[in-house]
């Protein structure tokens, strides 16, 4: 037993008055991998995404990061310690320039900017490590653009940059390719997989190609539960799989 | 909202603002010449007003419906200080300027807690408090408000009953006020501050504690506004229930969207406006209110962004 688990959950539970929409999850994460959470809609994937971010508070059961109970931390603190999530819908800062987005989260690293007596040159010595990683995403010539105006692909490919300036031990990434163009979704891909060398992530993905490229372990969740477990070979092959997600008859 | 938006700040060029900064700062040290000196120094106090209300709403998003109670209670904090304690001016405004700010800790505590129109109404509940309390709180004189309050000499030296000693301490007071906020606009707090107004979820999933970034912009906000309001005392050496009134809450709103929400000069031309209208056609008495409301309704179905907005728009360069 000489796995190591970076992020773990135990009877992980979320219920909606009443409506239960992750029920008793036990998740385990190894560090170093590219986990996906997989299912047809509904099946509880973005509630256990919040769960984990604590962006939602679970009804019961613990949360564990590099064995550490982090149940009931700000979801603030949750990024402090180096977890850190993207979003489905692209979470960009709209109307900052695309320099100006990633800067932000290198921004944090100098702790609280409380210093509103400071100027913002201040902030310049970022701008060079800003600048490597619009380059590492493929932004480089976009760096004076204001955000918004960027296409939907850029945008999510900005987010990754953002999130990436953190240099998190572990990215949670909520479905990273939805909406995306077929060019792009491949780019996105090349860019996780990059960008997971050194370190963990979790990722909801409904590309199945996505998720057949890239990920090394993958979950299956179906009504809140976990049905299955394992690669993309045992996973896809596994009766529960097929039955959730085509329907029972063909099972 | 999108007004706000569409005039964020792109990086670098800020050349013509300076100029405008310029061009404002000239306007206030020379119109004395040739303007009423305290009609004059009613615009800057409120201009002030309007700047710490647009630090708020246009950089930080949050909505205040009861920034009066930061203009009143450091309004009637120094005139107390000063009529009843005897404080030189300097430390008249220091005391008000300093209550506004507990007051602006304690209420953004509680109100910071929710956001948009709960924001507004939280903070609106609030001043309705503070205004009955004032009310009824007998040192504020109810309906009176304190009267005559003395202007003091500055520093023990200069004489503020002479007009130009107290044009200059609200001119520099005035100035003070806004170079600071547009500091704060332009520094790293500031930067942190635009992020959470852009994207909140984002802002916290990167690690910052919002609460507390607003929390700082909303007693920032305070602060200044009660700066605003302590000055604003000692010009008319009255302090009234008037300051305290959520109209005047309503008052700074509109300031500030006729002027250009976001911008950095809008909230003083809107301040110029209003103040203007107020002087100039109080002959016809109550019907300034409505005249107000017809400009306030013009503006926001034809030019939303405000006079500067606009401007800013037209010029391609925001203001």
């Amino acid at each position: 037993m000489a796995e190591d688990i970076i992020l773990e959950t135990r009877g992980l539970r979320k219920e909606f008055k009443g409506f239960v929409a992750v029920g008793d999850v036990s998740l385990k994460v190894r560090r170093g991998r590219i986990h996906a959470l997989i299912g047809p809609n509904g099946a509880g994937k973005t509630t256990c995404f919040n769960l984990l971010t604590h962006f939602l508070s679970p009804t019961r059961g613990q949360i564990f990061y590099n064995g550490r109970q982090i149940t009931g931390s700000s979801p603030a603190a949750i990024a402090r310690l180096g977890l850190v999530r993207s979003f489905q819908i692209s979470a960009v800062f709209p109307h900052l320039t695309v320099l100006e987005n990633v800067r932000i989260a290198l921004q944090r690293k100098r702790g609280r900017s409380f210093d509103f007596w400071r100027t913002d040159r201040s902030l310049r010595h970022l701008n060079s490590r800003a600048r490597e990683l619009l380059d590492a995403v493929g932004l480089s010539a976009f760096e004076e653009s204001i955000a918004v105006e960027l296409p939907y692909g850029r945008k999510r490919a900005l987010e990754i940059a953002t999130t990436l300036a953190l240099d998190p031990e572990m990215m949670l990434l909520d479905e990273p390719t939805a909406g995306m163009a077929h060019a792009d979704v491949e780019r996105i891909a090349a860019l996780i997989r990059r960008v997971a060398a050194n370190r963990t992530v979790l990722m909801v993905e409904h590309n199945l190609g996505v998720v057949e490229n890239l990920s090394d372990q993958i979950t299956v969740l179906s009504r809140g539960e976990i049905i299955a477990e394992g690669d993309y070979r045992s996973v896809s092959a596994h009766p529960e799989v097929i039955k959730a997600y085509l329907g029972s008859e063909h099972a | 909202m999108s007004a706000v938006h569409e005039l964020a700040p792109r990086a670098g060029g800020f050349a013509h603002q300076r100029i405008a900064a310029a061009v404002m700062i000239a306007f206030f040290a020379l119109a004395p010449l040739v303007a009423y000196p305290v009609f004059l120094m009613k615009v800057m106090c409120f201009a002030l007003f309007a700047c710490a209300f647009n630090l708020l709403i246009g950089y930080g998003g949050l909505l205040s419906f009861g920034h009066a109670m930061f203009l009143g209670t450091a309004g009637y904090a120094s005139a107390h200080a000063a009529k009843v304690w005897g404080f030189p001016p300097e430390f008249a405004i220091l005391f008000g300027t300093a209550c506004s700010a507990l007051l602006g800790l304690v209420t953004g505590l509680l109100a910071i807690r929710r956001q948009g129109i709960y924001f507004a109404m939280i903070t609106l509940a609030l001043a309705q408090m503070v205004y009955f309390f004032y009310l009824q709180a007998p040192f504020t004189g109810g309906e009176d408000g304190i009267q005559a309050v003395p202007r003091g000499k500055l520093f023990g030296l200069l004489d503020l009953d002479s007009v130009w000693a107290m044009y200059a301490l609200v001119f520099a007071v005035f100035v003070g006020g806004f170079l600071l906020i547009h500091r704060a606009v332009h520094s790293p707090f500031g930067q942190v501050l635009k992020a959470i107004r852009e994207n909140e979820a984002r802002a916290l999933s990167l690690g910052y504690d919002v609460n507390r970034y607003k929390l700082l912009a909303y007693v920032l906000s305070a602060t200044l506004a009660g700066l605003a309001g302590a000055t604003k005392v000692l010009v008319f050496e009255l302090a009234s229930l008037t300051d305290a009134h959520w109209t005047m809450s309503g008052e700074v709103v509109l300031m500030v969207l006729l002027g250009g929400l976001g911008t950095v000069f809008g909230p003083v031309v809107g301040a110029l406006i209003i103040i203007s209208m107020e002087n100039y056609l109080a002959q016809i008495g109550s019907w300034v209110t409505v005249v107000q409301g017809v400009i306030f309704v013009i503006c926001v179905l034809t030019f939303r962004r405000g006079v500067i907005g606009e401007l800013g728009r037209l010029i391609g360069k925001p203001l």
